[in-house]
């Protein structure tokens, strides 16, 4: 993360809508969204969704005060570097002729990243990791053509055992 | 039954007296559901002005107000009002018909989608799927509209669920909102730490807004402020804490406020800022303002504290209950050094008003003094509803309140306003003398409304402040345009002496500064729908 960006997991009833009542703040009160996912949780009712956002500390403060008043709202709370694992997943799309390929799949298994497609021009790449890796990693590849590149955003979870079914009902 | 009658229903249980509203096909069977029940439907003559007759409604009321119109254009029509009501935190439901659901979604005939054009001005909005829901959603609707910060909330509903049979209606006794719980008691920790800054501080300040009077905890606030001789000033959307003539009341903040309320602001070594959002028109830099003071923010909203002033104590919770935890308290304090200073202040502001009130206006009316004359004239618990623009800052500035209620448009400035809402305001207060101060550019925005008032036997006193031209916005071309007035005259129609007639309403006018006396005296005599219009200068600024 940048010094100025916070992962922040907001835990929402699973109602229609809520990505966007979501969304939708961020965008009307002019908080950055610097990634967004959104993805059920261990509770079938609940959903996760975790932001990427950054400006000043006051900003920080009004985002987990404005999001945690959304009536479909039940938690919202920074996901701290040192006390969480994130995670965002990469698929690259390189052009690769059959004498480069060799040196494309080379890179990618320092990343740790799988080969999943190969034509006869190209490879696809899958690399998981937080973003600071996936940026190294495309870094590494500027010497190749990148044809296609789709990035999920950040998922992440606290470290512990603490749940989301520690909420009552 | 059906989804309908369950709608009707449920208001019942809510205790539902008034609906405000406009039938339409995609709300046709709620409009056929309500015929014959104990609940009255107003019907209103544009829906922009059903809503703000439900918040009239509700803020004298202290109920929820409830718009129902249909589906599409009825709908946007609705938006001014559901936003106005966001801005001020007044709680309505407001029901929108919306169309089939099997073509929900495929922009079909007066189909518009409601939530999401809402969605930013909502306090929460749902879209009914299935009737058998129905309880369930107006009951948290109700729950959600009335607690916490108070706000709007708008229910979807498809024709076809509000036709679909349901086997049984039962209403649940409780809602069941696992992400929503309002915080209602004040943190006893930070009570005890207002009480010992209060110890501390030689020159508290109590600013009141809105949230007081939406929490319904003016006599709870008034009580601490005699109790330890504190002084107060309010917010627009404040006044009426405590009355104008109140020997702690000090004046309004803000750039349309009192120099004596701004001044005691500046020199207060504590503030305690008290259902206020600290939003530009009343405290324009609060870096500036607050950075060498304590502040206190109290509000029922989390969020308001420190978006605009970082406080050093927040505390967070029900304005009425806090207080009482206050009054509760015994310390022995004395605040009357800085009383004697602030009363020297305002000594000083009432000649200075009086000079400005001498000055040559030939035989025009001074709006202000128009103002003071017509509120002293008034009931003491009347309900002053003023609308935007000009009118407002004379009223804001000069009305004298005493038991009774000011109402306007604070956050969103609708222009309009007045009117349907003195309309709503009178319904829940049938009793109470309601008089409706607008301007002639406001006045012409909801006038349709006159034939509501009439046709309901619906009595509210209207004020018409006459210069044919949008004043406010006029004097803001005098000033920061050098005098290139450009889309602000009004024309001189309408005759308001015909259009009242035209809608058997009695109508009188004030001409001259001379007569002003006499005849609000004749204005106010009869407890019956009047109009009252008052010729200004339209070169007259605020």
């Amino acid at each position: 993360m940048k010094d100025n960006e916070k992962v922040f997991q907001i835990l929402v009833d699973n109602t229609s809508g809520v990505l966007s009542r979501i969304a939708g703040l961020f965008s009307r009160r002019g908080y950055n969204i610097e990634s967004i996912t959104a993805g059920v949780t261990a509770d079938p009712r609940i959903t996760r969704i975790t932001v990427v956002t950054s400006g000043d500390s006051d900003i920080m403060e009004q985002i987990e005060k404005q999001v945690g008043k959304l009536v479909d709202v039940r938690d919202i709370h920074e996901l701290k570097p040192d006390e969480s694992v994130y995670r965002e997943l990469a698929m690259i799309k390189v052009r690769a002729a059959a004498d480069q390929r060799e040196n494309v799949i080379a890179l990618a298994n320092i990343f740790r990243g799988s080969i999943i497609d190969v034509s006869m021009e190209s490879l696809m790449i899958e690399v998981t990791g937080n973003s600071g890796k996936i940026d190294a990693f495309l870094k590494l590849l500027s010497g190749y053509e990148i044809l296609e590149l789709a990035r999920t955003g950040v998922a992440g979870l606290g470290r512990g055992t603490k749940n989301v079914i520690f909420f009552d009902d | 039954m059906n989804g309908a009658d369950a709608i009707v229903k449920s208001l019942q249980k809510e205790g539902v007296e008034y609906i405000f509203g406009y039938p339409g096909v995609a709300i046709s069977p709620f409009f056929n559901s309500i015929l014959g029940t104990d609940i009255r439907t107003i019907l209103v003559r544009q829906e922009q002005n059903a809503a703000h007759e439900a918040s009239g409604y509700a803020r004298i009321s202290g109920k929820v107000g409830v718009a129902v119109v249909t589906s599409g254009p009825g709908a946007t029509n609705l938006i001014t009002g559901i936003a106005t009501a966001f801005a001020d935190s007044v709680p309505l439901v407001c029901i929108t018909g919306q169309v089939d659901s099997s073509i929900l979604g495929s922009d079909g005939f007066q189909e518009a989608d409601i939530s999401g054009a809402c969605e930013s001005f909502v306090k929460y909005s749902y879209i009914v799927r299935s009737a058998a829901d129905i309880p369930r959603i107006i009951k948290e609707a109700f729950h959600i509209a009335s607690t916490g910060r108070k706000g709007p909330v708008l229910i979807d509903v498809p024709q076809d669920v509000q036709m679909k049979t349901i086997s049984r209606f039962e209403y649940p006794d409780e809602v069941n909102l696992r992400t929503y719980k309002p915080t209602v008691e004040g943190h006893a920790v930070q009570i005890r730490r207002v009480m010992s800054e209060l110890q501390k501080a030689e020159r508290p300040l109590l600013c009141a807004g809105g949230g007081v009077h939406l929490a319904g905890a003016s006599a709870e606030v008034r009580t601490f402020a005699e109790k330890y001789g504190i002084p107060v000033v309010t917010t627009m959307m404040g006044l009426g804490t405590i009355p104008t003539r109140h020997p702690l009341f000090y004046g309004m903040v803000g750039n349309n406020g009192t120099p004596c309320g701004n001044r005691a602001m500046q020199e207060a070594d504590m503030v305690l800022m008290v259902g206020a959002r600290v939003a530009d028109r009343s405290i324009r830099q609060p870096e500036l303002v607050m950075g060498d003071k304590v502040l206190v923010h109290i509000d029922v909203d989390p969020a308001e504290i420190g978006k605009n002033a970082g406080p050093t104590v927040p505390l967070v919770g029900d304005i009425a209950s806090i207080f009482r935890e206050f009054n509760r308290r015994e310390l022995e304090l004395n605040f009357d050094e800085w009383n004697d200073r602030l009363k020297t202040y305002r000594e000083q502001a009432v000649a200075n008003r009086k000079a400005a009130a001498d000055r040559e206006r030939g035989d025009h009316v001074d709006p202000a003094a128009f103002v003071r004359q017509l509120s002293m004239a008034m009931a003491p618990d009347a309900v002053y509803v003023a609308d935007v623009g000009q009118n407002q800052l004379w009223s804001c500035q000069n009305v004298v309140m005493r038991e009774g209620r000011f109402l306007t448009s604070g956050g969103m400035g609708t222009m309009g306003y007045a009117v349907p809402a003195a309309l709503g305001a009178r319904l829940a207060a049938p009793d109470r003398q309601v008089v409706a101060v607008c301007g002639d550019g406001a006045f012409q925005m909801t006038m349709m409304e006159l034939a509501v008032l009439q046709q309901y036997g619906i009595s509210v006193k209207i004020v018409v402040l006459r210069n044919n031209v949008l004043g406010l916005v006029r004097q803001h071309q005098h000033y920061a345009y050098k005098d290139r007035f450009s889309g602000v005259d009004l024309g001189t129609l309408p005759d308001l002496e015909k259009l009242s007639q035209a809608y058997d309403i009695p109508y009188m006018r004030i001409e001259t500064a001379g007569e002003t006396e006499d005849r609000i005296k004749a204005f106010l005599a009869e407890d019956k729908t009047m109009l009252l219009e008052v010729l200004i200068d339209p070169e007259e600024t605020v």
